[in-house]
């Protein structure tokens, strides 16, 4: 596929997609579980990350808030209101899950932004185990809450009887969707927003080939700034989408019968 | 160039990327999921022990400041609100005082004035009627004397113009009967 785009543009070089590999930093090609890869290392930026702005930012525990503690506060206040506002006070002992949550997918998606990174949260596989870990938390909590009754979740006792039954299979199938559209969400806002930057930036060397390229090239820089924009945009909401879901289904669990 | 070196280090990488998306390269996943755990603990470790109690106390703390301040800031403004009272209550009082003593001022003047007045009206009245005892009796002396000139005047006369002949008597009741009328 890339040589044969190679060999189209004469000399341009498309490979949207090598910034999603995961390799070992340390030389080798075998990544193996253990392996620290790229992976481990801006999965490492976003904990540091995360650690200066809360544990450093924070360390004065000013009654009038610096910049970045202030920063952090806001961030804790704006999860905080949020778990609060929809899963209501029994759910606060989630809070700090789903803060963890939030964090890193907000931390692993600006990171991804910088230039030359590697985008983690752009995986299905850490996406996935994310959502999983929302589908069985929210199943096994709303099992050993409620017992048999969380399973009136599904049984829509607002509708009319006979539609009961297909409503309950309908409600069934969506549950069960929930982690796959959770994961996919997220990760393939993240892969094609790069991907898409990717293919502009290959494009933006065109003014040196050939020329079309005094058309093309400011062109797709143009593009370039406008996606990154829309990126900033995507990888705050799209963090957002996903805490606010998590704390959706954790409702759901809580409360089954609304 | 360049492209060749990458392309000669990526080797096996290219094997995989043939696939088109490294996201469906399972061999990858383990390492994904076993670093994702890691990392999440660990984040999940700094929250809940670090991070998140000291946030919270922080806002907890500001909170109770603000709610104490506000409730010192309340009491004051109703101290305050008493010693404007207090204050209004002195001033009235103070104006009261005030126009009592201008009063009683007044009152006191006017008395002395009209005493002085009424001390100075007699005195005047003893000097005026002293004036007028005197003034009578220098008209008394004048009319006196106005009688003595014109009977000493007729009797010369009278002795002039009929010499030997003059009645000092009746000269003197003539000149009399004369000055009456």
């Amino acid at each position: 596929m890339a040589t044969e785009e190679h060999g189209a543009e004469g000399g341009l070089v498309f490979h949207p997609m090598d910034q999603f590999l995961v390799k070992p930093l340390f030389g080798g090609h075998e990544v193996a579980w253990y392996t620290i890869t790229n992976v481990t290392l801006w999965m490492a930026l976003a904990v540091v990350c995360i650690a200066l702005l809360f544990v450093m930012g924070t360390r004065r525990r000013a009654l009038v808030p610096s910049r970045t503690q202030s920063v952090a506060e806001l961030a804790y206040g704006f999860i905080y209101k949020m778990v609060e506002d929809i899963t209501g006070k029994d759910g606060l002992r989630y809070f700090p899950y789903i803060m963890t949550l939030f964090l890193f997918i907000v931390f692993s998606n600006f990171l991804g932004l910088l230039p030359l990174a590697f985008t983690t949260t752009s995986h299905i596989a850490v996406t996935a185990v994310l959502a999983m870990g929302v589908f069985l938390t929210v199943t096994i909590l709303g099992f050993v809450k409620n017992g048999p009754g969380f399973l009136s979740l599904f049984w829509v006792s607002a509708a009319p009887l006979p539609i009961r039954p297909v409503l309950a299979v309908i409600e069934l199938i969506s549950y069960f969707a929930r982690p796959v559209s959770h994961s996919i969400r997220l990760a393939g806002n993240m892969m094609a927003g790069h991907a898409v930057i990717k293919v502009f930036a290959a494009f933006a060397p065109l003014v040196l080939m050939s020329g079309i390229g005094v058309l093309v090239t400011p062109l797709s820089i143009l593009a370039i700034t406008a996606m990154y924009g829309l990126e900033i945009l995507v990888a705050f909401i799209q963090a957002y989408v996903f805490t606010i879901l998590t704390c959706v289904y954790l409702k759901d669990a809580l409360h089954p019968h609304h | 160039m360049a492209t060749e070196a990458t392309e000669g280090a990526h080797g096996a990488a290219e094997a995989t990327a043939a696939v088109g998306m490294p996201q469906l390269d399972f061999s990858t996943f383990p390492n994904q999921i076993f670093w994702l755990v890691v990392t999440l603990v660990v984040i999940y470790l700094i929250l809940s022990r670090v991070a998140l109690p000291r946030i919270a106390s922080v806002l907890t703390d500001r909170q109770g400041t603000i709610a104490n301040d506000i409730a010192a800031a309340e009491e004051l403004k109703l101290k305050a609100q008493e010693a404007e009272k207090a204050y209004e209550q002195a001033l009235a009082d103070a104006r009261a005082e005030a126009s009592r003593i201008a009063a009683e001022t007044r009152a006191e003047i006017g008395a002395q004035l009209d005493e002085a007045k009424a001390k100075a009206d007699a005195e005047i009245a003893a000097r005026a009627a002293e004036s007028q005892k005197r003034i009578e009796e220098i008209r008394a002396g004048a009319a006196d004397a106005v009688a003595e000139v014109a009977r000493d005047t007729a009797s010369e006369l009278v002795a002039l113009l009929t010499p030997g002949k003059g009645d000092a008597q009746a000269v003197s009741a003539a000149v009399a009967a004369r000055l009456k009328g």
